[in-house]
């Protein structure tokens, strides 16, 4: 089957949505595909925490502020046109949510901000209770439907960009629905699919977060840039076993309450790592990571193999009033904050390495835009709390604007069938008999990562990884898994696995070429800031190999320090 | 001894001619019936066709099945040490085993 389009967006989540609602208002045709429900999947819908953003609105604040502290976490290696667009741009569209309907949490009148570690002032916005992702989506997915010009295309697995005379002009997928194999022509494509946490054991985002968007790129001839800064969220939920909540969800009850951070003997240990742990929530996301792993490795772990985390000091009151109805699904889950503390661990998180792209999202290839986490570079070698939802609405609405004006003087489908032939074979395959068990291929790749290109590295692990990584490739082989029927998991499962080995091996290999610890990326045999290595590592897909080389970051004029 | 779960699982394409598969799932408190579908899946049979984004958050709303008869979230259902039977949603549309078409019609792929 086969589908034409102006701009073909995909994924669904926060920037993907706001990149669909904006073309279709500069006047493009959008086809918004998702592989799975629109707007259901990816982080956005998952984020319950905050959106940084100098609002000002009870202290004064400024967006050169916050553009100041979001350099400052990036440890020296933003591309400042990136971040600034991303400070600049996010009030505007914050106001432009609650415009449509978020109800941000407010106080005397004027929208609430809280106070997060890395921000010199208030500045991160919420919706009560821990609802603030999925209040962005709901209001998307309205504004989506409300939106004429954008065609939804659910159920959709995007397996390959189709390039020709140098420019992406469309995509092939499996219809998971049916099993069929399409191709889609378009004007401008925009890669909206989010991180690549799915590659680790225990992450915090959804499973169709496996970094899909970077293979394809890398593999349409973009390069990615920043590839080994992953981002560890230090205390996700470890233990006791709690389903119906996301693992991130102690954040939002650290910077409302405070609580304690205590190891497995029961002892406050963060002093012990530079930081004093004083009821209050300052301790920033590398050095908590840091300090829980430590701490497990000297024998000093919770039960789990983390830490304790514990509210048992605040009163029930102050417990409900705080999170209401929050306490209620806890108690589901025989969790009573008054009387016992819950185990906490590092959690992959976000990535802040992704597609390169300049301010209008464009990328090096014509027609390839990208939008939201799947970009790299506006955060450096670390984020900041809150930063996340704010460059998805920014950047998305940004890229769905710049689809838009590529594609208005466009009066022709520059795509041709012919550039679609080796994608299309893969899709028409017959996978062997004798297959490896996929889904457990998924479980062995994300051990690799988790135990060998978390968040503390050294040469001798990477390259253990490196091995790994190249034996599960070999097992994958050249040609998909399963028999092509309908919602085939075993040929779903290999897509995903092309992708994730491809994005899991340029992980450990810009890490290892890294030879400093700096932000989220810290090598224990390597554990200083290396002047020398303030640069850009740049990573290009050649002759099927990883091709790494080290530019200076970019800077802004503007923002010159 | 370890605890199990038994999960008599539907498996088919059409719905005249699926049938109930058993597995035996290792039980641990706490887990949800989506960690047994993922159990079995990684373990036994990856061809056990499952929708599913967000794992545990309830965030996603994909995983609807019924289970003992019952319309529920698999990853908000709890796994339990005795025979449960998870099957596809019987008012909607069988893709295969335990997916369903449960997007609204105009959120469908057409061309």
């Amino acid at each position: 089957m086969h589908v034409e389009t102006d701009v073909l967006v995909i994924g669904s989540g926060g920037a993907g949505m706001y990149a669909a609602i904006e073309a279709a208002r500069s006047g493009a045709e959008v086809l918004l595909a998702d592989r799975s429900l629109i707007g259901r999947g990816g982080a956005t819908v998952m984020a319950q925490m905050t959106v940084a953003v100098a609002l000002g609105s009870h202290t004064p604040d400024d967006w050169t502020f916050h553009l100041r502290d979001t350099l400052q976490a990036g440890r020296g290696l933003c591309d400042q046109r990136l971040s600034r667009l991303l400070c600049e741009e996010g009030p505007d569209c914050i106001l432009q949510m609650e415009a449509w309907g978020v109800g941000w949490a407010r106080k005397d009148g004027r929208i609430m901000a809280a106070m997060a570690p890395g921000h010199d002032r208030a500045r991160c916005v919420y919706v009560d209770f821990l609802n603030t992702g999925p209040a962005v989506s709901k209001t998307l997915r309205a504004v989506v439907n409300k939106t004429s010009g954008i065609r939804k295309a659910g159920d959709l697995l995007i397996t390959d960009l189709v390039s020709y005379d140098g420019e992406v002009v469309g995509a092939t997928a499996l219809h998971l629905a049916s099993g069929a194999p399409i191709t889609i022509a378009a004007k401008a494509t925009i890669v909206a699919t989010g991180g690549l946490t799915r590659l680790y054991r225990r992450n915090s985002a959804s499973a169709n977060m496996g970094g899909d968007g970077y293979a394809l790129a890398l593999r349409a001839g973009a390069p990615l840039i920043d590839m080994e800064f992953v981002q560890f969220f230090p205390i996700g939920h470890l233990a006791p076993r709690l389903i119906g909540m996301d693992p991130i969800m102690w954040d939002p009850f650290r910077y409302k309450l405070g609580g304690r951070l205590l190891n497995g003997l029961g002892q406050e240990f963060t002093s012990r790592y530079g930081s004093h742990e004083d009821g209050a929530y300052v301790l920033t996301r590398d050095l908590a990571t840091y300090a829980i792993v430590k701490e497990v490795e000297a024998g000093r772990g919770s039960p789990h193999g983390g830490a304790y985390l514990s509210f048992e000091h605040c009163p029930e009151g102050d417990l409900r009033a705080a999170f209401g109805p929050v306490i209620d699904r806890l108690a589901m889950n025989a969790i009573d904050l008054t009387r016992m503390p819950v185990e906490v661990a590092p959690i992959a998180h976000y990535h802040m390495g992704g597609v390169a792209a300049d301010a209008r999202m464009e990328t090096e290839i014509p027609g390839l835009l990208v939008a939201g986490e799947a970009v790299g570079g506006a955060n450096g070698a670390n984020r900041l709390s809150g930063n996340a939802v704010t460059e998805a609405l920014v950047f998305g609405r940004r890229a769905g604007r710049s689809a838009a004006a590529r594609v208005a003087g466009m009066t022709w489908q520059p795509f041709r069938p012919r550039a679609a032939e080796v994608a299309l074979d893969l899709l028409a395959a017959d996978g062997a008999p004798d297959a490896p068990n996929s889904a457990d291929m998924i479980e062995r790749l994300q051990a690799v990562m988790a135990n060998d290109v978390g968040p503390f590295r050294t040469r001798e692990r990477l390259e253990r990884a490196t091995a790994r990584i190249d034996d599960l490739a070999g097992q994958l082989g050249e040609r998909p898994f399963g028999d092509g029927e309908r919602f085939d998991m075993r040929r779903i499962d290999w897509f995903d696995l092309r992708n994730m080995v491809l994005v899991a091996r340029v992980v450990a290999q810009a890490a290892l070429r890294r030879t400093e610890s700096r932000g989220a990326h810290q090598r224990e045999d390597f554990p200083r800031l290396r002047p020398e290595w303030c640069v850009n590592q740049v990573v290009r897909w050649r002759d099927a190999c990883v091709d790494l080389v080290s530019i200076s970051p970019i800077q802004a004029p503007a923002v010159a320090q | 001894m370890t605890a199990i779960a038994r999960l008599r699982v539907w498996r088919g394409l059409v719905p005249q001619t699926g049938q109930f598969e058993i597995y035996e799932v290792p039980f641990e408190p706490g887990q949800s019936v989506l960690d047994g579908l993922r159990w079995i899946r990684a373990n036994r049979d990856p061809t056990l066709a499952i929708r599913f984004s967000c794992i545990n958050a309830n965030a996603c709303k994909e995983c609807m099945v019924e289970i003992d008869g019952d319309t529920a979230y698999a990853c908000t259902a709890r796994l339990e040490p005795r025979e449960m039977t998870v099957q596809p949603l019987s008012n909607k549309t069988l893709v295969r085993d335990l997916v369903t078409e449960i997007a609204p019609p105009a959120e469908r792929f057409r061309t």
